[in-house]
């Protein structure tokens, strides 16, 4: 292992890198410009080596063991739970449910909030800039229960339309589904008001953190979201985890989303008791080398600093918008006053995927098509975009590299 | 005129001069701009082959034996990579199409063009070529299971 880390000093975007031993790694000759994080980041060597650790010392199946090990595994395991619930400010650890991503946290929430909720004549409430994964679950919950979807319109500009979503909240609405940062456009929602005024209502609201976590500080206190949802393999830890956090009053009002070992109390043939919170939602064996990896995870971004990376990342992105914007032809789309680091763009005469392949061919990781946003593209009226994602480790010269990039792929095309 | 795997070995010879993947890709987008590859009215959902990112657009006949396939793309690089494989597949007997082992993509470095997970609509055009050269073959064979 090289030597001090990068958490231990003041913010270094070049010490930062040393960290992330993929970003050492070439690609089609050139260095590797990774510019897809908020579909994936990288991984810290303190999550590698956690990780590693647990299985080369620690692992044994947790909760029922009697013996030594299996405790130093439970113990792992619910430390990490403890420092997630310390990091997003949880009221209580058995408010923290551990998941295997976004995804499955929000498959949770629609699927057993909408079987114990929603009945013919009720509307879930989301918006036009979701994430598929915060779509489908929940029409696939309306289709068993006759609830209806309504969605929340976006302006051109990628912002909600404030106006109307408090006009549909007077609607027979029993929760509100929505991102805290939209993966495909950058735009920050106002959480905060946005659930106070669904609470004006008696509605709850679920939150899909997936791409605000990693990127600046958050507290589910403050913002008083009933739910939140956001994954691991996002905020620099590993894949195959992710989290869900819930009220209490909520969460213990609703039936079990899987059947198995873990989340049960007693199991007769005629009936089956569930374990309290939070293992009640937690049936089966749980990613134990996930959580460990997830709690180094945290640990490094506190370590590094989330206003740190917060600031690094908004000069990147005012400084990223600046040289895209000097490319004739050049549309981004998503261009909302409180922007997150993304850069999603479309270049007249061009298509997207004909960018990628060429950007590619440069050593620059980008991603291109509709990002599990089609309802976005459909609204802007564009087959896909480029997107370009930032990260801690991003650097200003990897965005000069974009733009010449960019460029070259153009003059290729045109 | 020439054997599909004769044309796939001279198109192997034509990309073996090229000297890095800018030359390449260069010839793959004239390939793409040159071609005016399908009548805007078969330009229709009907002939829509789905991909994830770019679209494909895909029609066959059957010419005197042969069948004659005409596609389009509304990506560029993938425009001229069905150019290049309907110069390869073109013209050619149901039997033959149907037989066809397309090793010269792998050959001149576009084999990651179809990789199911590229989206791109070249994986799922290919085997619509197959499927018509399978139905123009049971229509010359008269069979009808």
């Amino acid at each position: 292992m090289s030597g001090k880390l990068a958490t231990t000093g003041v913010f270094d975007v070049k010490a930062v890198r040393k960290d992330f031993p993929i970003l050492q790694r070439e690609m089609n000759g050139q260095p590797l410009c990774f510019l897809d994080t908020a579909a994936s980041s990288q991984k810290p060597l303190p999550v590698l080596q956690a990780m590693d650790n647990y299985y080369r010392l620690h692992h044994a199946n947790v909760h029922r063991g009697v013996y030594r090990l299996s405790q130093e595994a439970t113990d792992m395991f619910e430390t990490a739970r403890k420092a997630v619930q310390q990091f997003i400010g949880a009221g209580h650890e058995q408010e923290i449910v551990f998941t295997r991503g976004t995804t499955e946290s929000i498959n949770l929430v629609a699927s057993s909030f909408g079987r114990a909720f929603l009945r013919p004549g009720d509307e879930v409430l989301i918006t036009w800039m979701e994430h598929h994964a915060n779509i489908v679950p929940w029409q696939l919950i309306c289709e068993q229960t006759g609830a209806a979807i309504r969605v929340v319109p976006i302006t051109d500009t990628g912002e909600l339309d404030l106006e109307a979503l408090e006009q549909y909240l007077k609607g027979p609405v029993k929760i509100l589904a929505l991102t805290q940062v939209s993966n495909t456009l950058g735009t920050i929602n106002p959480i905060r008001k946005i659930v106070a005024l669904a609470h004006e209502h008696g509605i709850p609201v679920l939150v899909d953190g997936a791409q605000a976590v990693p990127h600046s500080p958050v507290n589910v206190s403050e913002l008083d979201a009933d739910f939140y949802a956001f994954s691991g393999h996002k905020m620099y830890g590993p894949t195959g985890i992710g989290i869900l956090f819930g009220k209490t009053e909520w969460l213990e009002k609703m039936p079990p989303y899987h059947g198995g070992g873990e989340m049960i109390s007693r199991v007769t043939f005629e009936k089956t008791t569930y374990n309290e919170l939070p293992f009640k939602f937690e049936a089966g064996t749980p990613d134990i080398a996930g959580s460990v990896g997830l709690h180094a995870a945290i640990e490094y971004l506190q370590g590094i600093g989330l206003e740190n990376i917060a600031e690094h990342e908004h000069e990147l992105l005012n400084y990223g918008t600046e040289l895209l914007c000097e490319i004739p032809g050049l549309r981004l789309i998503g261009t909302a006053a409180n922007k997150a680091g993304v850069l999603s763009f479309v270049v007249e005469g061009t298509h997207p995927y004909d960018l990628g392949t060429l950007l590619d061919k440069m050593g620059i990781a980008v991603r291109t098509g509709h990002h599990c946003t089609e309802p976005i593209m459909d609204r802007f009226g564009i087959p896909g975009t480029v997107r370009a994602s930032l990260g801690m480790y991003t650097t200003k010269e990897e965005l000069d590299r974009l733009a010449a990039g960019i460029k070259r792929a153009v003059n290729l095309l045109l | 005129m020439e054997s599909i795997n004769e044309i796939q070995d001279a198109i192997i010879d034509e990309f073996s001069f090229f000297g890095d993947w800018m030359e390449k890709y260069e010839y793959i987008i004239e390939l793409g701009k040159d071609l005016p590859l399908i009548d805007a009215q078969y330009k229709t959902e009907d002939y829509l082959v789905r991909g994830c990112q770019s679209k494909v657009w895909l029609h066959a006949s059957l010419e005197d034996g042969k069948v004659i396939f005409k596609a389009d793309s509304d990506a560029i690089i993938t425009k001229g990579i069905i150019g290049l494989l309907i110069r390869v597949l073109s013209g050619h007997s149901p039997q033959d199409i149907l037989d066809a082992d397309l090793y010269f993509l792998d050959k001149i470095g576009l084999k990651e063009h179809l990789s199911p997970t590229r989206a791109n609509g070249l994986v799922s055009m290919l085997k619509q070529m197959k499927l018509y050269a399978l139905a123009f073959q049971k229509q010359l064979t008269g069979k009808n299971d």
